[in-house]
């Protein structure tokens, strides 16, 4: 140890402590190892020449760069891609066939009327799509302009943007740094080349990853030594395996193995490590953080697809109008026309020839097929695009949704998904960044029988120090356990003088906190002790304590336990263990037992406030018992080959044995700010809330203590393999079986469950998911799920997230809403309830779009029978044009972005609300008739009264009678006010904008007919406001009588609805408006705490489980309380 | 407290001014937010009626006041109006014309024809008289279609005949005016002339026409209309009525609705009314 410096304290050799995850092939292999065979096959053709990144940037090694892109278009692509997917929707197919067919004399139309909206709404759309491709692409720059420290040559490290990066380079990445790519580690600040790896944005876990270099690249320390530094690794493809990797090594003409241990991935993070060095193997897209990111599917919402289906139920009514009306034309064309010589049917072309009917039939069925186009509405994918556009950005913008940490609002990266968060059924939800913030606080102890610690963690720290002043024989174990089993580096801050520690698990961090406030601060570690102070409360003095450390038998998932073993000064063999509760109990001696049942009671009782508990124990060792374990233990520590493993489990079983036990810690697994309420809140808006982690069990059943999603007395089932030693194909057999029996017992238990109040719990492990995820299995694990409350799946690969997901999503048939890394925002959660107003509306808005395309669009078809089937439009092709582009689709976009129900406040008072959106009832079918109804009956309104008004009578005192024009023009009118009237009713939230829109609309129409008058263009409508229609009263009275005729039985139905059948947004509105929730609290808070699902998860659920155990206790007069004393 | 910051794994001093800087812009964009707030956080002052049984019936009630004196004054306007309806396509014909189409196409018979109306009441001038086509389908499309604007307005572009077939060219010549629609009468009722002398009842007019268009091919009806004309126009009883019963249905409505707020009241922002108050629970 030549090398002075501050860094000479982390150079620790963890592979000399670490008994387990350092393992490390030995030696050099010349390429036979069993993991190199096959490399320079097909699949294993990648040879990166290390530090000489010159060679890939040309054939044939020329690799892709670093950079990466996740849009959907490029420049040039971008007009021919995206009009395409424009098209892949059935209207507007529809509306392309029509607009080309407009350029024939078939249209009925002027082919500009045709193209015009189709133009402007596909444009919108595209420029929609743009602008989000745009975002994406800013995004993909932020991450290709990242920096990184790249060796530039002679041993110099200069600072290069990540998608500069070339397969070969050397790179060295800082401390909480992402790697660049995906890279083979060759050194780092530690002196045995390891380093600490979060990998939380590929697979979600949390513990940190331990990844090791190989032995012969350790050299390579500082900036210098990569002067000269040369290498060559053969290895696989690109592939997405995140933890595989075959390859190996080629350095100074030797072969080296690699395996997963020197991979760091891209996208990992760099963290308990000062900097690494490594060379870069997979670059952008090669690596596998990419290579697993699959093109985002176009997710479409419930409410699109049930539009689709609207779509074609219209595009039916419509196929059936264009039958009738060209089996009519036929008909009349073979027998009234030979007798209409005004038209002249002798000079006809075979539009519409009288001696060949059923030519011309077919001919009009076109003509007719684009006529009725407007029972098709053609702004309704634009118009709900929009609006989702608009909602995104309010959520982006929400001040309720602002992080005030980091500054950023939510972000709502796809807009087409917003109606559905008014409608989830099920939730999703990953645990870690999601439900808990990744820090743990120590809040309880038992220690010798006792439990200390009651509250917040402050509290619990006045408590330990007063603990730590009487001090005890069962004490000083219980704080050397905590100061001294662990792997954690202690960091000295310079300025001040704290220290800090860098644990591998957060709760380590907080033992080891916690052990300072006992007296026991540990504040040194070196390659063979660790050194603690004592503080002595009674002389306030404080001496420094060496212990060698002879042994560490680190934790793994595995064992659920870790021991070290220490010599403290006086030669005095310990053995300290640490670990769940069940295993350490299984290991304690007879005479260690003392404290069991009153651990295990606190155990329990610390488990059920949602702290993640371990039990402590410790154990003097003999010189003579340790002496001739160790020497078993080194043999099989440095034992070649597959066994290896097991007899270090076998050998380290040995030790752990007759443990005495001192006690128990109960650490805080922290929530998220606001997650306990949210859940509950969700809970009690009768959302089904799945929590799927890849955590273990212990841990992920602990956070759904924390988070209320469980709680004592509620059932678990738990489903998961039984570890036995079958032959591997009997045991997947055997396996499947007892998961069959779990799931049967399971679904029998509840059903057998007489007690309305039980809730049961579903927990599953990974193992067990994906057997239950087949095919056979998948719906009676589904339907037992669905009984639970809570189900919560731990040790969960991503890809089973996803297939869980779509079991759920497909299987109960109902929208789920998943949450994971990245949404990381809790308050976005808690937004999610807001989705009433959201969900309400858009359905409404579906609704009014066919309401008024049927209203005017069978307009259209009665006056064609009228006359004589022959595809004459009573409208002016302008009128027409503009009537679903401009002057009745803005107040709808202002009806689904700025419309409340009830205000968000309330949203949030009365979660119940929330279950209007996923029981559908503001667009389920029977609504959906209704309103087309209502468009069925307006448009008989429409043309009937204003037919007989403007039949053949002279319209104004000075004896004109009307024309087609005039009719057309007051029918029109009439419809405008008739829409726009209708949605006005809809409307229960007016600002400022939604009279502009709604009144705008209104008076946009008489604007343009005024100028459009004015143009010689109009034809027959030639100054029809100014000269024809505006004087004649007769108009006037017309549109009044129309208007309110077709409003009137929307108006009945909302009236009775609300005097008779009032929802419950009715009577919160009224009682709001009342002001009653000021002046009768009582009422208002009674009602606040009904307006909740019946649930049986969540905070309040348990609370009402704790008063209804209270109170069964009182009843039966037994102690409530016991009073635990200091022994 | 720095017991908390050594408790989690992150630690390192070094960025704590990084950290500030971060939080100092959030602090920043926050403010930004709240000033342009009212809009983005869609918390604008909005109007937000509610459908009471008050409204409801004030609502009916109006339409109903404002639409029964639109209907009476209509319906009086259109009694007012004095209409001489006379069909003459049928008595024009001699009735020894047995076949009324070869008749109306044998251009050599002369179709002068007399008819004498008799005026019931009196009639205000101006009478207007119109020309009546009935079964006329002048909104065919072929015939709406066959019209050409550039060639009406234009005397240099008689040779533009675009849309006018089938009444377009005439031996390789272009028809001018063109298309069907100038070539014959395009309403129903066309205003023909007025007449500026006060009528009185029992007067008789003798108008003599010439029977020449051709309806019998397919069965329409010709008439001859004189007619008075109100502010309204002409005699329109429908507007009348229509006015008439949305205006009573109105009132009636207004009549049901007090009759179920009295019979079946509920209270506004009725908690009993809230769905989980309504059923029965415990599932």
């Amino acid at each position: 140890m030549g090398r002075g410096g501050g860094r000479r304290r982390d150079r620790l050799r963890w592979s000399k402590l670490y008994t387990f995850s350092c393992f490390r092939p030995h030696g050099a292999d010349d390429g036979a190892g069993p993991s190199a065979t096959g490399l320079g096959g097909p699949g294993f053709t990648r040879v990166v020449h290390c530090n000489n990144p010159a060679l890939h940037r040309r054939k044939p090694l020329k690799y892709m760069l670093n950079h990466i892109s996740t849009t959907k278009y490029n420049i040039i692509t971008f007009f021919p891609k995206a009009i395409f997917e424009q098209f892949r929707r059935v209207a507007n197919l529809y509306f392309l066939l029509t607009a080309i067919l407009s350029l024939t004399p078939v249209c009925p139309f002027s082919a500009v009327s045709m193209i015009a909206p189709l133009a402007f709404v596909v444009g919108l759309s595209m420029i929609k799509e743009g602008i989000e491709d745009w975002r994406r692409f800013i995004q993909d720059m932020k991450v290709n302009n990242r920096k990184v420290g790249v060796h530039r040559g002679d041993g110099e490290f200069v600072y290069r943007h990540w998608e500069d990066l070339c397969v070969g380079d050397v790179v060295k990445v800082e401390k909480d740094q992402f790697f660049p790519a995906d890279l083979l580690l060759l050194s780092s600040s530690y002196e045995d080349g390891i380093c600490y790896v979060e990998t939380m944005n590929l697979d979600g876990e949390t513990n940190l990853k331990v990844k090791r270099s190989l032995e012969v690249t350790l050299a390579l320390e500082d900036d210098e030594s990569f002067k000269d530094f040369r290498g060559v690794i053969r290895c696989e493809d690109p592939n997405p395996s995140l933890y595989t990797f075959v390859g190996n090594f080629e350095y100074e003409r030797q072969m080296y193995s690699i395996d997963p241990f020197q991979i760091l991935l891209r996208d990992s993070k760099l963290r308990n490590t000062a900097f690494i060095y490594g060379v870069v193997i997979f670059t952008g897209h090669d690596s596998k953080v990419m290579q697993n990111s699959t093109e985002s599917p176009s997710k479409r919402s419930r409410i699109e697809k049930k539009m689709d289906l609207i779509i074609y139920i219209l595009f039916t009514v419509l196929v059936l109008i264009s039958l009738i009306s060209s089996i009519g034309f036929a008909v009349r064309i073979k027998l009234d026309l030979p007798h209409w010589w005004y038209l002249q049917p002798q000079s006809s072309n075979k539009l519409d020839d009288p001696s060949r009917p059923a030519l011309s039939g077919i001919f009009h069925l076109i003509t007719a097929l684009i006529l009725y186009g407007y029972l098709i509405p053609i702004s309704l994918y634009v118009s709900i695009e929009l609006v989702k556009v608009l909602q995104a950005h309010f959520i982006n913008q929400d001040i309720h949704m602002f992080d005030e940490e980091t500054g950023n609002t939510a972000q709502a990266r796809t807009s087409n998904l917003n109606e559905e968060l008014g409608q989830v059924h099920t939730i999703l939800s990953d645990k870690t960044g999601t439900l808990t913030c990744n820090q743990m606080d120590f809040l309880k102890c038992s220690v010798a029988g006792v439990s200390y610690g009651v509250g917040s963690s402050e509290v619990e720290i006045a408590a330990a120090k007063q603990m730590a002043s009487g001090a005890d024989d069962h004490d000083i174990p219980y704080k050397m356990i905590l100061a001294l089993c662990h792997t954690a580096i202690p960091e000295i801050n310079e300025e001040t003088g704290a220290i800090t520690y860098e644990a591998e698990s957060p709760d380590e961090g907080a033992f080891l906190v916690a052990a300072r406030e006992f007296g026991f601060e540990f504040f040194k570690r070196t390659q063979s002790s660790v050194f603690v102070r004592e503080k002595h409360t009674s002389s306030k003095g404080v001496t420094e304590r060496e212990f060698k450390i002879l042994n560490l038998l680190e934790f793994n998932s595995k064992r659920k336990r870790m021991t070290v073993i220490l010599k403290d000064e006086d030669d005095q063999i310990l053995l300290f263990c640490k670990g769940a509760d069940s295993i350490i109990f299984d290991r304690l001696a007879k005479n260690g037992r003392v404290y069991e049942p009153d651990t295990n009671r606190h155990l329990n009782e610390y488990g059920e406030a949602g702290l993640r508990t371990l039990a402590l124990s410790y154990r003097v060792l003999e010189e003579s018992e340790y002496a001739s374990w160790n020497s078993e233990f080194l043999k099989a520590k440095t034992a070649i080959g597959p066994d290896r493993e097991l007899q270090l489990e076998r050998v380290s079983d040995m030790i752990e044995r007759e443990l005495i036990l001192v006690g128990a810690t109960a650490v805080e697994d922290k929530l998220q700010k606001g997650v306990p309420q949210c859940i509950d809140r969700l809970a009690q808006a009768g959302l089904k809330i799945w929590v799927l982690t890849g955590d273990k069990m212990e841990t992920a059943i602990n956070i759904g203590y924390a988070c209320s999603l469980l709680r004592q007395g509620m059932k678990q089932i738990c489903l998961s393999i039984p570890t036995g030693d079958q032959v591997a194909q009997d045991a997947r057999k055997a396996a499947k079986e007892s998961l069959m029996l779990q799931i049967a017992n399971g679904s029998q238990m509840v059903k057998l469950e007489k007690d309305p109040d039980a809730a049961f719990a579903l927990i599953i492990d990974g193992k067990a998911l994906a057997f239950v995820l087949e095919d056979d299995m998948k719906h009676m694990f589904l339907n037992l799920a669905i009984e639970c409350a809570s189900v919560i799946c731990c040790r969960v690969s991503p890809k089973q997230k996803a297939l869980v997901t779509r079991l759920v999503k497909e299987g109960i048939g109902q929208t789920t809403l998943a949450i994971g890394d990245g949404a990381n925002d809790v308050g976005m959660i808690q937004e999610a309830d807001i989705g009433v107003g959201i969900s309400g509306v858009e359905g409404m808005q579906i609704c009014y779009f066919f309401y008024k395309n049927i209203a005017f669009g069978l307009t259209i078809f009665y006056f064609e029978a009228f006359a004589g089937f022959s595809g004459q439009s009573v409208y002016d092709d302008w009128f027409m044009l503009l009537f679903n582009v401009v002057l009745t689709s803005l107040p709808v976009i202002s009806l689904g972005v700025f419309e409340q129900d009830v205000s968000s406040e309330i949203c949030l008072q009365f979660p119940a609300l929330y279950q209007q959106g996923p029981k559908n009832l503001f667009f389920d079918w029977y609504r959906i008739l209704g309103w087309m109804g209502n468009g069925l009956y307006s448009s008989l309104i429409i043309f009937f009264l204003n037919i007989c008004i403007f039949y053949d009578q002279a319209i104004r005192a000075g004896g004109q009678t009307a024309d087609m024009a005039a009719v057309g023009t007051t029918m029109f009118t009439c419809i405008i006010w008739a829409v726009n009237m209708q949605i006005a009713l809809t409307m229960s939230h007016f600002t400022w904008i939604q009279h502009v829109f709604v009144w705008g609309s209104i008076a946009t129409w008489y604007l343009f007919i005024l100028a459009y008058g004015m143009t010689l263009k109009s034809r027959d409508n030639y100054k029809i406001l100014l000269e024809v229609l505006g004087p004649a009263p007769l108009y006037w009275a017309a549109t009044l009588l129309v208007t309110a005729a077709c409003n009137i039985p929307y108006l009945i139905h909302i009236s009775y609805q609300r005097s008779c059948n009032p929802l419950d947004h009715h009577v919160i509105q009224e009682i709001k408006y009342l002001r009653k929730d000021v002046e009768d609290q009582t009422m208002w808070k009674r009602e606040r705490s009904k307006a909740r699902q019946k649930t049986k998860i969540g905070f309040t659920a348990r609370v009402d489980a704790k008063i209804k155990q209270i109170r069964g206790k009182l009843q039966k007069k037994g102690p409530a309380l016991t009073i635990h004393t200091v022994s | 407290m720095d017991d908390h910051a050594a408790g989690s794994s992150a630690g390192g001093s070094g960025d704590s001014g990084a950290s500030r800087e971060a939080l100092q812009e959030a602090q920043l964009k926050l403010v930004l937010m709240q000033t342009d707030s009212k809009f983005t956080q869609q918390e604008l002052p909005a109007c937000k009626p509610i459908l009471t049984p008050k409204w409801v019936i004030t609502v009916f009630v109006i339409v109903g006041v404002i639409f029964v004196p639109i209907g009476i004054a209509s319906l009086r306007a259109s009694q007012q109006v004095v209409e001489i309806v006379d069909r003459y396509d049928d008595a024009c014909v001699p009735a020894n014309a047995t076949d009324k189409l070869s008749y109306i196409q044998n251009s050599s018979i002369p179709k002068t024809c007399t008819r004498t109306l008799m005026v019931t009441k009196d009639m205000k001038q101006p009478i207007f008289v119109y020309y009546q086509l009935d079964n006329f389908y002048q909104n065919h499309r072929r015939y709406v279609k066959s019209r050409n604007d550039v060639q009406l307005r234009d005397a240099s572009k008689a040779n533009d005949t675009a849309n006018c077939d089938p009444e377009a060219t005439a031996n390789g010549q272009p028809i001018v005016p063109c298309g069907l629609i100038a070539w014959t009468l395009p309403t129903f009722r066309k205003l023909y002339g007025r007449i500026h002398v006060d009528l009185k009842a029992n007067d008789t007019i003798t108008v003599q026409l010439e029977n020449n268009y051709n309806t019998y091919s397919f069965g329409g009806k010709k008439k001859l209309v004189l007619s008075t004309a109100t502010w309204l126009g002409g005699k329109n009883d429908f507007l009348g009525f229509a006015y008439l019963s949305v205006g009573g249905l109105c009132f009636f409505l207004a009549f049901a609705f007090t009759l179920l707020y009295l019979i079946k009241p509920r209270k506004q922002g009725d908690n009993n009314y809230l769905s989980w108050n309504r059923t029965p629970t415990g599932r």
